[in-house]
């Protein structure tokens, strides 16, 4: 079984947490300039503040409703993420993070156990040590899970937000609920083509045939169509989202000191930040967790994981790992027996929206160097060109630790680091 | 263990633990007897980390800076740094920050059959007595006060 749990309105209850009276007024927060509305309260919802509002075009409706305006505040926002995480992870040795608000966590052998009160205390754990209210969605899949989701938030007061699909009834009746253009991994194309073609909603488009939905979507649409069936077709950190990217990784055997990790999650790091110069976007968070292994419970266990935030997005190597490497230093702790570690870089937005303050702040030397380095790298082979804190091979290690010092030393003049 | 401020409200001020420099201090478990030194061999020594001594659950523990003199007789004083664990269940006589009506405070808490009190420690404060009118939340229990010299 999985389950997705996901933050109600995160940036708004994280706020929440910290201003009492805020309970049931509407709040938005504005994205990094204050220009649009990244995030909104219910309540700020209902009023038909969308998503994107430009800040300017809706401030007099802001004034007439007494909406909440903010900043967003990362420094928080990526602190409390860490909190909720680091509390999930306590139930359950495997857990995905998402994205700075959600996380799949999957429960081997638990299809006999009572999820709806495990749900229960997953929720009453997490809201009453974080202050954030948290819906939790069970089900035999990852996409599934999303839809159970879905319905524990969209109906608390039936649900107290825990919603297992557990029975083919549920499955189909929670299938027939959800829209098409809803469903986890459906894009607007294929939810437009679909829509044209009468399918409506989820459980319909589990009845296309397969090879149709193989034709037409590809590879990725017959396995979402597995899920929703029912069938386990995607593992933790398998689908690659759009709002995050991830690279996470079990080590081939453990590692317990910090320079064999710190090559590790540089190593990551430029895998995500290469997939991102690919895709044209940046980010400003990059979350670096680090656990040891939850199969093994006769050894002591350790899970952590830190968000930082970027003063400006980047999708330069250099940058990400200066903060990636911070970050590992804050969380690592001697005496643990590591299997896993992993970088997730979140609150991507697109290069055309970053050009301004992409001058301003981040250093312009890296876009042509990384540049060259991708271009190398596509034609010579991946990882023909790497940065210093990468393995370049086994005997090379040691020697490659010396060498990470340049990182900061280019940069310590721009960074500020907010956990 | 560094702070980082991560809330300011008229009251309290929050911040987030840092732990990136744990410090260890050396805890010499022999006492002091004056007159009675024991022999060397007998030292007991461990590393004490201040973030272990106080902070049992770091992922729900905050901190807040007081303002204020309302607790001065629990020996909380204006300026003081609190250490508050969110995932405590409030318990008759603990010391905790609650949210009433909108609003932070820090008091003591007298749970009786059908009512709530919030007791001040000073004595030129009168008790708050939780009616069902009041909309109370304990938002946390304060672990410890942090009072530097």
């Amino acid at each position: 079984m999985f389950a997705l749990v996901d933050c109600n309105n995160f940036y708004a209850s994280c706020q929440r947490v910290f201003e009492p009276h805020l309970l049931g007024k509407p709040v938005v927060i504005l994205s990094n300039n204050d220009g649009c509305v990244i995030a909104r309260s219910n309540e700020a919802k209902a009023l038909g503040i969308p998503m994107g509002a430009p800040a300017f075009e809706y401030k007099k409706l802001f004034e007439e409703q007494q909406v909440f305006v903010y900043s967003s505040n990362y420094a928080l926002y990526g602190d409390m993420s860490s909190r909720v995480m680091n509390l999930l992870a306590t139930f359950s040795p495997e857990i995905e993070v998402y994205s700075i608000d959600e996380a799949f966590l999957k429960f081997k052998g638990f299809e006999h156990y009572d999820l709806e009160s495990y749900g229960k205390q997953i929720q009453r754990t997490v809201t009453k040590g974080t202050g954030i209210p948290i819906s939790v969605g069970f089900a035999p899949t990852k996409a599934l899970a999303k839809v159970a989701n879905k319905i524990a938030k969209k109906f608390p007061d039936r649900t107290q937000s825990v919603y297992v699909i557990d029975t083919e009834d549920k499955r189909i009746k929670a299938l027939k609920w959800t829209k098409i253009e809803d469903v986890w991994g459906i894009g607007r194309r294929h939810a437009k083509r679909l829509q044209r073609l009468n399918i409506t909603n989820a459980y319909q488009f589990t009845q296309l045939p397969d090879a149709w939905v193989r034709k037409e979507m590809a590879v990725v649409g017959l396995r979402l169509k597995r899920e929703l069936e029912g069938k386990p077709s995607l593992d933790l950190e398998k689908i690659s989202a759009k709002k995050t990217i991830a690279t996470t990784r079990s080590f081939e055997k453990m590692h317990s000191k910090l320079p064999d990790i710190a090559e590790r999650v540089a190593t990551f790091t430029a895998a995500c930040a290469e997939k991102l110069r690919r895709q044209n976007s940046h980010c400003n968070l990059i979350m670096v967790f680090i656990r040891t292994n939850g199969f093994r419970q006769d050894q002591p266990q350790y899970s952590r994981n830190i968000v930082i935030q970027t003063d400006f997005p980047t999708n330069s190597t250099i940058e990400l790992n200066h903060h990636a490497q911070i970050g590992l230093k804050a969380i690592f702790k001697e005496g643990y027996q590591y299997k896993k570690a992993g970088v997730v870089v979140m609150g991507l937005t697109p290069n055309a929206h970053t050009q301004l303050s992409l001058f301003d702040a981040s250093n312009p030397k890296h876009l042509p160097l990384m540049a060259v380095v991708d271009k190398l790298n596509r034609s010579y082979g991946i990882n023909k060109v790497k940065f210093a804190s990468q393995s370049l091979g086994r005997q090379w290690k040691m020697r490659q630790e010396k060498l990470s010092p340049r990182y900061t030393t280019s940069f310590a003049e721009i960074i500020q680091i907010k956990l | 263990m560094k702070l980082r401020p991560i809330h300011q409200g008229p009251l309290l001020e929050f911040y987030a633990p840092d732990y990136s420099t744990a410090i260890d201090l050396p805890y010499i478990d022999a006492g002091l007897r004056a007159g009675f030194p024991s022999p060397a061999d007998d030292f007991i020594e461990l590393r004490i980390d201040i973030n272990k001594e106080y902070i049992k659950n770091r992922d729900t523990t905050f901190f807040a800076r007081v303002k204020g003199n309302s607790m001065v007789n629990a020996g909380i004083f204006d300026g003081d740094l609190l250490i508050i664990d969110k995932s405590l269940e409030p318990q008759n006589n603990k010391i905790a920050v609650c949210q009433i009506d909108g609003a932070f405070t820090v008091k003591r808490i007298k749970i009786e059959q059908d009512v709530v009190w919030l007791i001040a420690e000073n004595e030129n404060y009168q008790p708050i007595k939780v009616t069902p009118e009041n909309e109370l939340m304990i938002w946390g229990i304060v672990t410890a006060s942090i009072k530097k010299f």
